[in-house]
């Protein structure tokens, strides 16, 4: 083992290195996140922090009000990801096991959805949600996601692998489509719809534009508005604007390393992000 | 007969069922992308007042005054470069590392799990967290060069510089998302191809280009699509960092929407654009669908 290591040598170096310099931004902003203020502004620039400081924290809080922006994400991304979750599986479940007139075209339809860029449809939806006073309310923020083509597509891929002598047998039983969709394809799909999950949390919880056009009070913001508000404020120094980002960062990167395998499951499915 | 008439009641249940199940989805995506999609091709042919309320019938003037004002060349400008900067050095250099980390080999998974990472950033984190870092007077970068002796670049407030720090900054933050798809057609090439590349004796490179580039075509032909697409449709980081500036530099066809839509509010002109970069979209995908196609080695 530690003879391959060193043959390896020259390898790890240049995976060190790259692995240093895609690093670098984020392990700057949790160092300046944890500097004085005096630490911040000291010129040359410090590399690393002396001690914790962590009353940058409490400091940015008070200027900006990141734990509202913070509840709003989390409530925006879980209701849409509530949303798409029980729409997908849905028509997941009647693309999949019911046969019904018209299906391959309703299923080109919903495929065409796909080829439509969201900067067509967001000039009709800003005035659909201005007209039926929906702006600055979360019904505005969620209700245009909750459906989207490439859940329902993963969805089925998922639920056509599903044994089918499974289905054959509860039928036989007596079961109609709803007691077999919610007794036995939605407990056997669990990793499918965990799949979605995160990687539409994800999604939800990074969208800027739709956010920043249909909010406007300060107490509906979702945290990727509010977080490029700290950077208008050319007063505020750079230990407070990093502690807000590492405050915004810490749910993502969470996500991250609880939901990897999912999120990679997602975006190898074929998904397009943004 | 009741059994033929049993039949047909299924039958009848089963169809009205399989539109139940479908509705939620045909009441979504006809709200919030059908009806608007329709309703921009008409926005597109109108004059509108700040409500959004068309108040004459414009023909193709919007289409026109695109054309002739000149924001349409000078935005497009930026958008192509745009592409160049970001799609061919991001896919270059996640292709590089997914390469390396691919080797069975300790420790890969954490340099893996790292090469990741940038998948978790929003363009908003991305772009705030940069914009500190590209400061002319204050900024690491600046500082890093002046320690190797290369006098400060300023970066985003020199309109020969503003688009390629806003590309430095989306190459890092695509990183992940290219990654994990580049590492994920690697895993999928099977033990033998790599067993047999080390009998060749061919060096790294060479194999890497003579053996799994070809086998990695569909994987690659699927990440330009989506990069192009992307990068086409950037906003964010360009909203936060330099606002369009400066002097236009950064204006991508998106930031012109907005501007025109939300800052101007000229729905109809705005409208006209979206479709326009619609169609270039779509084209886009057609041309590389047909052209690629050809090229790609499906295994």
């Amino acid at each position: 083992m530690i003879i391959r290591t060193i043959k390896h040598l020259p390898l790890y170096a240049a995976l060190a290195v790259c692995a240093l310099a895609v690093l670098y931004p984020i392990i700057y902003t949790f160092s300046y996140a944890l500097m004085t203020p005096s630490e911040a502004q000291a010129y040359p620039p410090n590399i690393l922090p002396s001690g914790i400081y962590l009353k940058n924290f409490s400091d940015v809080l008070n200027l900006v009000p990141i734990d509202r922006f913070l509840l709003n994400s989390f409530i925006v991304s879980i209701a849409v990801v509530a949303g798409q979750l029980i729409t997908s599986s849905l028509a997941a479940y009647a693309f999949a096991f019911i046969p019904f007139r018209g299906k391959s075209l309703v299923f080109s339809l919903f495929l065409s959805t796909m080829m439509i860029p969201w900067e067509v449809t967001i000039i009709p939806n800003y005035i659909t949600i201005r007209t039926w006073g929906w702006m600055d309310s979360y019904a505005g923020l969620t209700v245009p996601f909750m459906a989207s083509a490439f859940g329902i597509f993963l969805l089925r891929q998922h639920f056509l692998q599903l044994p089918r002598e499974l289905l054959e047998a509860a039928r036989i039983d007596g079961c109609g489509h709803f007691r077999i969709f919610a007794g036995i394809v939605l407990p056997t799909a669990r990793p499918a719809l965990a799949t979605l999950a995160v990687y539409q949390f994800l999604n939800t919880w990074n969208m800027y534009f739709w956010p920043l056009l249909i909010t406007n009070r300060d107490t509906m913001r979702t945290v990727q508005i509010g977080i490029s508000m700290l950077k208008w404020e050319e007063a505020m120094s750079h230990n407070l604007v990093l502690g807000g980002v590492t405050l915004v960062l810490l749910p993502s990167l969470l996500t991250l390393v609880f939901g990897l395998k999912q999120l990679v499951r997602g975006i190898t499915a074929g998904a397009v992000k943004g | 007969m009741a059994e033929a008439q049993s039949m047909r009641a299924v039958k009848r249940r089963e169809n009205l069922l399989g539109y139940l199940f479908l509705l939620p989805c045909l009441l979504f995506f006809g709200t919030f992308l059908f009806y608007p999609l329709f309703k921009s091709i008409v926005l597109s042919f109108q004059l509108t007042n700040p409500r959004g309320e068309a108040v004459a019938f414009a023909g193709l003037d919007n289409y026109a005054s695109m054309f002739t004002s000149g924001t349409f060349l000078s935005t497009l400008k930026a958008t192509v470069l745009f592409t160049l900067y970001t799609v061919p050095p991001g896919i270059l250099i996640a292709f590089a590392l997914a390469c390396m980390t691919n080797a069975r080999l300790p420790a890969m998974k954490s340099f893996q799990f790292i090469f990741s990472m940038p998948i978790a950033i929003s363009a908003a984190t991305g772009a705030v967290i940069w914009a500190l870092l590209f400061h002319p007077s204050t900024g690491m970068l600046n500082y890093a060069l002046g320690l190797l002796g290369i006098s400060p670049i300023p970066w985003l407030v020199d309109p020969k510089w503003a688009l390629i720090s806003v590309s430095l900054m989306t190459v890092w933050m695509n990183l992940g998302f290219n990654f994990i798809v580049l590492t994920a057609g690697l895993q999928g090439i099977s033990e033998d191809i790599y067993d047999s590349m080390k009998i060749d004796g061919a060096g790294p490179i060479r194999s890497a280009f003579s053996v799994l580039i070809p086998l990695l075509s569909p994987t690659l032909f699927f990440l330009l699509i989506v990069s192009v697409i992307n990068a086409f449709q950037t906003f964010g980081q360009i909203h936060i960092m330099t606002k369009g500036g400066p002097m236009n530099a950064t204006n991508v066809m998106v930031y012109q929407i907005y501007q025109e839509a939300f800052v101007n509010w000229r729905f109809g002109s705005a409208s006209a654009q979206a479709l326009v970069l619609f169609a270039i979209i779509l084209l886009l995908t057609l041309l590389q669908f047909f052209w690629l196609e050809k090229k790609v080695h499906y295994q």
